[in-house]
């Protein structure tokens, strides 16, 4: 992570100096002004180094959970032609430092019984579990279902028998003891999909990695010049701790 | 036993939008008020504080300004056979909590009611007979019309600081190829500031909707188009399309908000105490059950207050009006068997059929910009403004493109065929996100004798009252409205030359599905209305029963509404002030007799 005394300066000066004003004029310019955008796409394209990985240590999860979570996230938004992935986006990280949040006890939920799991899906989850649990209980099945069918944890299998693994315990095919496998496997992808594409302030989307990718601009929150126009956006996307991609 | 405060003049239960103007006008009486609102303090600093707001997470994902439900939540089943499942999650709505209510949240779209859904069974019935309308379809009018209501939208609009183009003022078109909307109703005065600049999105919507032979309009939105100073001397800024508007605190002071147009006068009025973290019990009553002594509420420590008043006003969110009306014992609770009983009647929601369409790599609609009540619309079909008489179905849906801010947790849709992660959802988010839009048929819903609210036998809240239940489901009308909303608005995406269209409306296998977010929009429960079996509040908003209770807010539509609701539930809201202020306090009595 970037030393917290930068961030906080960065903030500090964020707050002190546009409590009004749109984000954009941080880099210096004005996008009132058309010809500065080329300007002030250079000036705000300045490289960033990859962003520290393997650092983290896992508050929540032990260390079979964390080769779990790591191998499976790296499946779910993989490294590719297209760019960096969850792992490298650091969405472990994230998951982890979730699983310490109000959300993850189930604390923001109404969960009094009795629980009636068994009603139609279009009744919203019913279960007494909360996401700690379902990811205790979750890569337990998980980790045992890859090592019935492969003979090795999930983190030890080839890339090909992990997807396979991963797109059984998405259908439900996969047969877990505790808890329906596509459950589990629908939280894994939302945490992956949220620590992708959230701000870095929780944690993921590490250099912004995810904002790239779809060319969305993060923090900046200011399009009064853009907003009639159907053109490509051209400034790369800005963090609430004031980063640039 | 409770502590017991020093009696006031009038306490409101909730401090929302209708908390906030019922507070602002009975001070203005020179009444004392004060205000129970069962959240914490909230307002633009620090909830809606930049650059913190700007975070999908905290606010859309993990639901930080609405409802805790761990506290209190209601249950649903899908009709009277199934045991009520527990509302556990927020998903198909999302109601507020804390100062300023959903109105701190809400996106800004704000309409005026269609006159002929303030009368839709009169106008129904006169217009296409009494045999069109289903048996079990329970439409009524509201008690009050269009004329009646309309200084009160125009008042509201000004204090909102509402932007749009007028049709017609004073019976002149104004608005003609101007963006106006040819089926609005006459209006006293324009609205106060001009509209908001359109979306390319809604660009492409309104584009589409001309040539398919449509009358395009700019959604009228409490989003500031220039600087505004409002009645209250509140001042807002204009809206600079930060994206992050449902869902959020408005960092640019440009969305209307309780806290932004209207405490700040209150802050300086004497009469007003505001009280956080006060969770109405109930409404506490004579023996005789004829007139309201006050409220019990518990405060944030866990102890049991009692607050006597002479007037009691109950403003929360629609469910919670209906819950304590229950809780309390105001009112017959409605019986769906015998049709009997007013609380609890005619719960209505909205009937939504979305399409979206997905572009080439040529077509930037940047998703990431936008205000929550901006776009193009078209009336078209909405409320009665086509002929219902062969399409079988009653209500109507306005159309339109409101991009309101896409944000990538929760809105990056991918072509048919897509699967949900690996390398190819990877691609296609990436090719789609800045290419696509979302284009709703936001429909009015019906009340039906089936369709109710009661209190649950099985589940409490965090006090130990029994939760309030949900026996609701769609029914025929609801899907024969949407096919042919559907039908109508397709041919207006693929004037767009989309490279893929996604949706498909309600079919005759579709349940209300509470996993997937529909809208806030709840409606009935302790209806308006003029004869007091069939509706639990009078004209004024005031119970038939116990004279000094006054419940105001969607609770009162006896059906839902083809627009959303917040610019008739503030014209009500101050309807029902000036009778008070005008009639009520000078004689206190029943407003109308039964």
């Amino acid at each position: 992570m970037s030393s917290e005394k930068t961030n906080s300066s960065r903030r500090d000066f964020l707050v002190k100096s546009m409590t009004l004003i749109p984000a954009v004029v941080v880099g210096g310019s004005s996008v009132g002004a058309l010809g500065m955008v080329e300007n002030a796409v250079a000036a705000e394209s300045k490289p960033h180094s990859a962003p520290d990985q393997g650092e983290w240590t896992p508050r929540f999860f032990n260390s079979d959970e964390w080769a779990f979570v790591k191998a499976a996230v790296a499946r779910l938004i993989p490294a590719d032609e297209r760019g960096p992935g969850a792992l490298e986006a650091g969405v472990p990280e994230f998951i982890d430092r979730q699983m310490n949040t109000p959300y993850a006890t189930g604390s923001i939920w109404y969960m009094q019984g009795p629980f009636n799991p068994d009603v139609p899906k279009e009744m919203g989850y019913q279960l007494p579990l909360v996401p700690k649990q379902i990811y205790n209980l979750g890569i337990v099945e998980a980790n045992d279902w890859c090592r019935q069918q492969y003979g090795k944890p999930f983190a030890e299998l080839d890339a090909a028998k992990q997807d396979a693994a991963l797109s059984q315990f998405e259908s439900g095919t996969a047969s877990f003891k505790q808890l329906p496998a596509s459950l589990f496997f629908s939280y894994l992808l939302q945490n992956t999909r949220e620590g992708f594409f959230s701000d870095p302030i929780h944690g993921g989307n590490k250099g912004m990695v995810g904002w790239t990718l779809i060319n969305f601009p993060g923090a900046r929150a200011d399009f009064m010049d853009w907003v009639e126009r159907g053109e490509r956006y051209p400034f790369p996307p800005v963090s609430i701790n004031g980063e640039r991609a | 036993m409770a502590t017991v405060m020093k009696k006031t003049d009038a306490v409101i239960v909730g401090f929302g939008w209708v908390g906030a103007i019922m507070a602002k006008e009975l001070t203005e009486a020179g009444l004392n008020v004060v205000a129970l609102e069962r959240g914490p303090m909230r307002d633009t600093w620090p909830d809606g504080a930049y650059p913190q707001v700007i975070d999908e997470l905290t606010y859309n994902i993990r639901r930080k300004l609405f409802q805790d439900l761990s506290k209190s939540t209601v249950t649903i089943r899908h009709n009277t056979s199934q045991t009520a499942v527990p509302y556990r999650q927020l998903a198909a709505f999302l109601p507020g909590t804390g100062v300023g209510g959903a109105g701190l949240h809400w996106s800004g779209v704000h309409f005026r009611a269609d006159p002929i859904e303030l009368r839709m069974r009169s106008h129904y019935e006169e217009r296409y007979g009494k045999n069109f309308i289903p048996q079990d379809m329970i439409i009524q009018d509201f008690g009050v019309t269009y004329d009646e209501l309309e200084p009160f939208f125009d008042k509201a609009e000004k204090v909102f600081g509402t932007s749009g183009t007028a049709w017609t003022v004073k019976g002149k078109v104004v608005g003609k190829d101007r963006g106006g909307n040819p089926f609005a109703p006459d209006r006293s005065d324009d609205f106060p500031l001009p509209a908001q600049k359109n979306t390319w999105s809604a660009q492409l919507f309104e584009k589409a909707g001309r040539e398919v032979g449509y009358h395009p309009y700019n959604l009228p939105s409490a989003n500031t188009s220039d600087s505004y100073t409002n009645p209250y001397g509140a001042q807002m800024g204009p809206c600079n399309f930060c994206g992050f508007c449902s869902g959020y605190a408005c960092y640019m002071y440009s969305k209307a908000s309780p806290n932004v147009n209207i405490l700040p006068a209150l802050r300086m009025e004497k009469r007003f105490e505001l009280r956080t973290n006060s969770n109405v019990l109930k409404v506490n009553l004579t023996d005789d059950k004829t007139r309201a002594t006050g409220v019990t509420y518990v405060d944030a420590q866990g102890r049991e207050v009692e607050q006597p008043a002479d007037l009691v006003i109950v403003g929360a969110f629609q469910f919670h009006n209906v819950h304590l009306m229950l809780l309390s014992g105001i009112g017959k609770p409605y019986n769906p068997e015998t049709g009997e009983g007013v609380v609890g009647r005619n719960f209505a929601y909205q009937n939504m059929t979305t399409i979206k369409a997905i572009f080439d790599k040529d077509t930037f609609t940047n998703p990431f910009i936008g205000a929550g009540g901006n776009g193009v619309g078209i009336d078209d079909f909405n409320a009665d403004n086509f002929d219902h008489s062969e399409v079988g179905f009653v209500g109507g849906s306005p159309f339109w493109v409101n991009q309101a801010g896409t944000k990538p947790i929760s809105g990056l849709p991918v072509p048919p065929g897509t699967p949900a992660w690996g390398s190819k959802w990877k691609a296609a988010v990436a090719d789609t996100y800045t290419h696509h839009l979302s284009m709703d048929a936001h429909g009015a819903h019906q009340s039906y004798r089936q369709n109710y609210l009661d209190l649950d036998p099985n589940y409490k809240n965090i006090y130990g009252q029994p939760l309030l239940r949900m026996t609701f489901d769609w029914q025929e009308n609801d899907i024969k409205m949407a096919q042919f909303m559907f039908d109508k608005m397709a041919p207006i995406a693929k004037a767009m030359n989309p490279k893929y269209m996604l949706g498909s409306p309600k079919n005759a296998n579709s349940h209300f599905d509470t996993t997937s977010y529909q809208t806030t929009h709840m409606n009935g429960g302790v209806v308006m209305g003029e004869d007091p079996k069939t509706s639990a509040v009078n004209r004024y908003l005031q119970s038939w029963d116990v004279h000094n209770v006054f419940v105001i807010g969607a609770s009162a539509f006896p059906q839902g509404l083809g627009y959303n609701p917040t610019g008739t539930v503030a014209a009500l809201a101050y309807w029902s002030a000036k009778a008070i202020r005008e009639q009520y306090l000078k004689n206190p009595g029943p407003l109308v007799q039964a």
